[in-house]
């Protein structure tokens, strides 16, 4: 009964001289993973948003946070008159960006995400444009 | 200075009065920093950091902390018994410093021809040449050690709360049995030194005769049930079992909450005094520091085995505790008392 205190003591004392892994997060940024699903982006070509509002990324979603609304432009092309995100809903788990058919869709390693008000989380086709 | 006073010099009230508030000053700091040092040491136990960012690696945090709370809002429950819940703080607060009064924190320092003990309620008898100090010191930090679960036992009960109530009443249980066990493993070491006095029993560990080597099992039983009489983790089950309500200060906020943390932390570092007086020679230690030093680098010591502790080991559940107190630690301090009795006398 002795013998196990005493380790747990030692493996403590252990510890207390390695370096410790904290992150300064404001002054050290982390590194985040590639793969990391951080907030999303809509993908530019040529000027527009590549997206063609095919209505896949909403029907995937299972948060059903996504909302679009397709358009027609000069051409008589399809594009999203209104694309918006929900971040409050938003689960992260990236199957509308599988579901884009015409790969529009990324997530980026963005993560501060925080904001002051409810309506400040719902991302619109403006601010989900892919910054270059 | 010739007047004289019950006898006395006057030299030694003014010397007193410098004493108190040396020793005031000083276990307020120490336990202001105790509270940084807690978090820094168990941070780095924990492979992280602890506080960085008031300060240099965080020094000035105890001052950022005291601020915040001097300017937190104070909330008195509405059906509180109002004088009660503010007393209890105070009267948890209060027991805990004033213990500091009988421990001797090194030699003797001259001056004006005078020769000054550097513990507060004692004084140098120039006609036997001998320190007089309170000859049942001990038994006043055991009276003492035991008022401060007044304080708590009164802040569960003003807060008119059953959390609160059932801490405070964990507390005084708690206490009691522990303090039977503390109270029975100093016994042997009154029984070697034959005195209660603490002048006597720092004296008779002069040279490294150190009761720690004579009495581990008794240095051993003594702290871990101090521990548990302080309420320090892995016994701090009047702050919370298994839940995390804080138990007796549940409705307690800023400053009066604070007080009892003080109190907590006051009491850790009068724990930690005695043991070292009882236990690691006091202020005897090798010549190269003065006899203070030695005093404060072995309290300091003893504070961090106490934060040590905490990082190690989980909390006891009640039971354990209660266990542990009655069928282990108090048959334990009997035997030794016999043992003792049979080798030394």
């Amino acid at each position: 009964m002795i013998m196990p205190l005493i380790n747990g003591l030692k493996i403590t004392l252990k510890h207390m001289f390695m370096k410790p892994v904290t992150l300064q997060y404001p002054d050290e940024r982390p590194n985040v993973a590639p793969n990391f699903r951080g907030l999303h982006a809509l993908k530019v070509s040529h000027n527009n948003a590549k997206c063609v509002a095919c209505y896949l990324c909403p029907t995937v979603c299972p948060a059903k946070c996504i909302t679009v609304e397709a358009g027609e432009d000069a051409n008589h092309d399809k594009y999203a008159a209104v694309y918006e995100i929900d971040m409050l809903r938003c689960i992260f788990c990236g199957y509308c960006v599988e579901a884009c058919p015409v790969d529009a869709l990324k997530m980026t390693q963005t993560f501060e995400l925080a904001n002051y008000k409810r309506e400040d989380f719902i991302f619109t086709k403006q601010a989900l444009l892919e910054k270059k | 200075m010739g007047f004289e006073l019950f006898g006395l010099p006057m030299i030694y009230y003014i010397a007193m009065v410098v004493k108190v508030l040396v020793v005031f000053v000083f276990v307020l700091l120490t336990v202001a920093y105790a509270t940084y040092a807690e978090r820094k040491i168990i941070g780095h136990m924990q492979v992280r950091l602890g506080p960085m960012r008031t300060g240099w690696h965080g020094l000035l945090q105890p001052i950022a902390d005291g601020v915040k709370l001097f300017f937190k809002e104070e909330i008195i429950p509405s059906q509180a018994d109002k004088f009660a819940f503010l007393l209890a703080p105070v009267i948890a607060l209060i027991p805990a410093f004033i213990g500091f009064a009988v421990i001797p924190f090194g030699d003797t320092i001259e001056v004006m021809g005078y020769k000054i003990p550097l513990q507060i309620a004692a004084f140098w008898d120039q006609g036997s040449n001998k320190i007089v100090d309170l000859n049942v010191g001990v038994l006043y930090i055991l009276a003492l050690a035991s008022v401060g679960v007044y304080g708590i036992v009164l802040a569960g009960w003003a807060s008119n709360s059953k959390y609160s109530l059932l801490g405070g009443l964990r507390s005084s249980a708690q206490m009691i049995s522990y303090e039977l066990a503390a109270g029975l493993a100093i016994i042997s070491v009154f029984m070697m030194s034959e005195s209660l006095s603490l002048q006597k029993i720092v004296a008779d560990q002069a040279g490294f005769g150190w009761y720690v080597f004579k009495q581990p099992l008794a240095f051993i039983l003594f702290f871990i049930c101090s521990l548990a009489e302080i309420n320090r983790t892995p016994f701090d089950l009047p702050e919370a079992e298994t839940e995390l309500v804080s138990g007796f200060c549940t409705e307690y906020s800023s400053m009066k909450y604070a007080m009892f943390f003080m109190a907590e932390y006051a009491n850790m570092v009068t724990v930690c005094a005695v043991t070292t007086t009882l236990f690691l020679g006091g202020w005897h230690g090798p010549a190269f520091l003065p006899g203070w030093a030695w005093f404060i680098a072995k309290v300091y010591f003893l504070i961090f085995v106490c934060m040590w502790i905490r990082a190690t080991y989980p909390r006891y559940r009640y039971d354990q505790l209660m266990r542990l107190g009655w069928k282990v630690f108090l048959p334990l301090t009997l035997l030794n008392i016999v043992v003792t009795g049979l080798i030394y006398r």
